[in-house]
């Protein structure tokens, strides 16, 4: 499993290569490899029916229990089928679609990489592995939508999509973090061996929350929806994917595959349940009112994302069987539709529904399996998304405690799907249209795709038998208990069928009067939705952005005196307070002697310093600098240590002469501070100076041994020949630093010649 | 002794911190040359005060006298003035070209990375 997720990545990197060697054919080529891997999970599909579970675990930050760890059971099977055999048929459109884009090479990549993302998503059994798919996925997807990066829109768009996202993400590895925490182990396989152990714990209610947003945000969940439909700016193969079979379905798959872990407890049911009505009916509901062919189609994924949500929510054994079979119906249906909407785009130039009309004439293959996936939309027999449909009320019928508002949402989305199906058929393909638009049948690679995935909604729904030992492996994953799965499209009179009829009879009500009808929806549109999500979510991230813009500028102001005294101030208070605490006089004992001319120096130093704060001259200034380092020099000899002050004579001479050197171009001293500012400087300065004298006093009293220096000072003569222990130091012991000091000098003057060579016009 | 030492070090700082907070360029670098005297001196005197008798080995001896003054500081001393003497012709001539491209010596005016006004 490892390999096949390998292997996608593997062609993700080689795609911009393989794309200059083959110019026409790259898609087609590219889609044999998921197609490949479709077959072969096909293969394991009889491995898992033989009840082995197929694990495979790979070390990687064994430390930290993370491991790369994979596990193919139904739920991840039937997902990664989805996912591969959806992947291969989009690149086969993609070859068409991309054919003229001069960096179809990247576009292949990202497409590789996001489909590898999202099978190692739905095939790890590590928390921790799965968490860096679902950022992968995130990723590739931000990178995909604005692929037409020189459109601002495309930009803006992948950036909201983005954020979102990743701020679902964050809280996702939070959620997931605790919920190691919680369990101790991040491994999938163990925490389904023992899944009651979590809802009693403390921190469910916080784990729960923090996760859920993260499949919320993933699978545009109200009210986090609206970066769905402004995704739509990406080329529209990667639209086909990513409302079909990726991205969005990571949220699904998450809440699927946490189910027997998680669910069962009365918060899981009621939040998940809620949002996803809530989705489900606001999704559907806007879609009756777009006007672009993807925007359609975008509300559409939202409500049906809404329903998959609200499905897994209830619990049941019905509702997930419905979530799942409405997975597989969504699927197919939602990738041809985005697939032909492409196709129609390509060819007439717009996706206007207003402006499309009588495309049944000129593009019959377009319009045949466009009109099986709208069945399958409505959820009209003899489609799968009539079954779906039928499972969905069955499973509202009966959700435990919810049922009514569930059951009423849902008959009111069906109404709208069915509406809103019948006006995209309408318009696109039946309408009458005066403008004439020269179009022709789509190119084989526009229509392959599609066509083979509406004849399967048709012809699962009348042999269903191959898919529904799929159907249990799955629904065995999610509830852990093996049940059977018996897909029919006659349930006999019950209410849900009543419900269909009730269903179909409102959406054709709805279509009927759709001149009266929509505008009206439009006006409560207008008055209820005034908030755009959308803008709002803009604005924050503006403000945001001021914000921080504030505080940059407040905390890197650019006066590097500020910046000083916050480090002065700082230093002052901690190095005070570490003071007052250990403070005791007893290291004023063992004083050596005042000798009385080294104090007169150290006084006269000290004195004329002071001159040098308030002098107004620059030469008074240089010369007191001179007098103090003469002053450290007399220090230095005074206490035995000659080369320093013949060292310290040299430089300050050698520092004075420079001075004298440039002095003439040396600007003069101005004032520029205040008299209150010079007391809040003076004062940080003697307290800086105040724990400085401390310093000085404890670091006398602490009683070191000598082990270096004594160790030098014995063999100074024996080891190194010499009598000057320090210059022995300086040039045999630490020889090495001396020589780092001979570079440091060096390049200050190898900087000092260049910035004198530098002419000012240069600049 | 310790104590006029650690007063003179403690108001060299103190000195140097003021002079590195004003706006005049020359200032600084006034105040990092006694903020570098006042470090070496710091050391050396937390190194340990010897009076008279530097770290020397004396003629027809193998190993120095008892009680010398430690030679370590004094190494690391004298690598640090040195070092200190680049740095400080290093600033005093970027403060030259500095002032003759852009005409002004207050430091309020560096704001900016690549620009003059």
């Amino acid at each position: 499993m490892l390999q096949s997720v390998l292997s996608i990545f593997v062609a993700a990197a080689f795609a911009p290569l393989i794309a200059k060697l083959l110019k026409k054919s790259i898609g087609m080529v590219l889609a044999i490899l998921p197609l490949i891997l479709f077959i072969y999970f096909l293969t394991l599909y009889s491995a898992i029916r033989n009840g082995q579970e197929l694990y495979t675990s790979y070390g990687w930050v064994e430390s930290l229990g993370i491991q790369l760890t994979f596990y193919l059971d139904g739920l991840s099977l039937l997902f990664s089928l989805i996912i591969l055999g959806i992947g291969g048929l989009v690149l086969i459109y993609s070859n068409g679609y991309m054919k003229s884009d001069e960096h179809k090479g990247r576009f292949y990549g990202f497409m590789l990489v996001f489909m590898g993302a999202m099978l190692g998503l739905v095939l790890s059994a590590n928390l921790i592995t799965l968490y860096v798919c679902w950022e992968l996925t995130s990723i590739s997807s931000f990178l995909l939508i604005g692929f037409h990066h020189y459109k601002k829109k495309a930009r803006s768009a992948a950036l909201q999509a983005l954020i979102i996202t990743e701020f679902g993400g964050l809280s996702l590895l939070a959620g997931f973090i605790l919920l190691g925490h919680a369990s101790g182990t991040y491994e999938l396989t163990e925490l389904l061996s023992n899944p009651e152990s979590l809802s009693e714990h403390p921190l469910y209610l916080p784990l729960l929350i923090l996760i859920l947003i993260g499949a919320f945000t993933k699978s545009a969940q109200f009210p986090f929806h609206f970066w769905l439909p402004i995704a739509m700016k990406a080329p529209t193969p990667v639209s086909a994917y990513l409302h079909s079979a990726a991205m969005v379905n990571a949220g699904i798959y998450l809440l699927a595959r946490l189910n027997p872990i998680l669910g069962n407890t009365s918060e899981w049911q009621n939040i998940i349940t809620f949002f996803g009505a809530a989705t489900m009916l606001v999704g559907a509901y806007l879609s009756l009112t777009q006007k672009d062919l993807k925007a359609i189609l975008a509300y559409v994924t939202i409500s049906a994302l809404g329903i998959l949500v609200m499905l897994i929510g209830i619990g049941t054994f019905l509702s997930v069987k419905a979530a799942l079979t409405y997975l597989i119906v969504h699927a197919l249906y939602k990738a041809t539709l985005f697939m032909v909407a492409g196709a129609i785009d390509k060819k007439t130039g717009t996706r206007n529904i207003n402006e499309l009309g009588g495309l049944y004439k000129k593009m019959p293959l377009t319009t045949a399996t466009a009109m099986l996936a709208l069945l399958s939309m409505a959820g009209l027999p003899p489609m799968l998304g009539y079954i779906s449909k039928e499972f969905i009320y069955q499973a509202g019928e009966q959700a435990p405690g919810v049922s009514d508002y569930v059951l009423m949402f849902s008959v009111l989305s069906n109404i709208f799907m069915v509406a809103v199906s019948m006006i995209f058929a309408y318009k696109v393909f039946f309408k009458k249209e005066d403008r004439q638009h020269q179009v022709k049948e789509a190119g084989a690679a526009f229509w392959i795709g599609p066509a083979i995935l509406a004849t399967l909604s048709l012809v699962l729904a009348l042999f269903p038998k191959p898919i529904e030992p799929l159907m249990e492996f799955a629904l065995a994953a999610v509830k852990v208990i093996p049940v059977e799965v018996e897909l029919k499209l006659w349930h006999g009179f019950n209410v849900a069928f009543l419900l269909s009829l009730v269903t179909v009879a409102s959406g054709v009500l709805i279509f009927t009067f759709r001149r009266f009808m929509l505008p009206l929806f439009a006006k409560v549109n207008n008055a209820l939705f005034s908030i755009e999500f959308a803008a709002v979510f803009n604005n924050l991230v503006h403000h945001f952005l001021i914000l921080t813009k504030k505080h940059t500028s407040f905390f890197q102001h650019g006066y590097y005196r500020f910046y000083l005294m916050v480090v002065f101030i700082v230093a002052a208070g901690l190095i005070w307070y570490q003071l007052n605490n250990t403070w005791s006089w007893v290291f004023l004992q063992n004083l050596s002697p005042v000798s009385y001319y080294v104090a007169t120096i150290a006084i006269a130093m000290s004195v004329a310093a002071i001159a040098a704060v308030f002098t107004t001259s620059r030469l008074v200034a240089i010369v007191i600098m001179g007098a103090v380092g003469f002053g450290v020099a007399v220090i230095y000899l005074v206490y035995g240590a000659v080369d320093l002050a013949i060292t310290q004579v040299l430089v300050e001479t050698l520092t004075l002469v420079l001075f004298v050197l440039v002095f003439q171009k040396l600007p003069p001293f101005t004032k520029h501070l205040s008299r209150s500012s010079k007391v809040r400087d003076a004062i940080i300065a003697l307290s800086i100076g105040g724990f400085m004298a401390g310093l000085v006093l404890k670091s006398d009293h602490l009683h070191l041994s000598y082990p270096v220096s004594n160790y030098i000072a014995q063999n100074s003569y024996t080891e190194a020949h010499g009598k000057n222990i320090v210059n022995v130091i300086l040039v045999d012991f630490r020889a090495l630093d001396t020589m780092g000091e001979i570079l440091v000098l060096a390049i200050a003057s190898l900087g000092i010649f260049s910035l004198l060579k530098f002419k000012n016009n240069n600049i | 002794m310790e104590v006029i030492l650690a007063i003179s070090i403690g108001l060299l700082y103190a000195i140097s911190v003021y002079l590195l907070l004003r706006r005049s360029i020359v200032k600084l670098i006034l105040g990092i040359m006694f903020l570098s005297n006042a470090t070496n001196l710091l050391v050396f005197t937390a190194g340990g005060l010897t009076h008279g008798k530097p770290a020397f080995i004396e003629q027809e001896q193998q190993t120095p006298p008892e009680n010398i003054a430690d030679p370590l500081p004094q190494a690391l001393i004298l690598t640090a003035i040195v070092i200190g003497f680049g740095l400080i012709a290093f600033t005093l001539v970027l403060t030259y070209k500095y002032h003759s491209v852009s005409g002004t010596e207050d430091l309020d005016q560096v704001k900016e990375t690549d620009k003059f006004e």
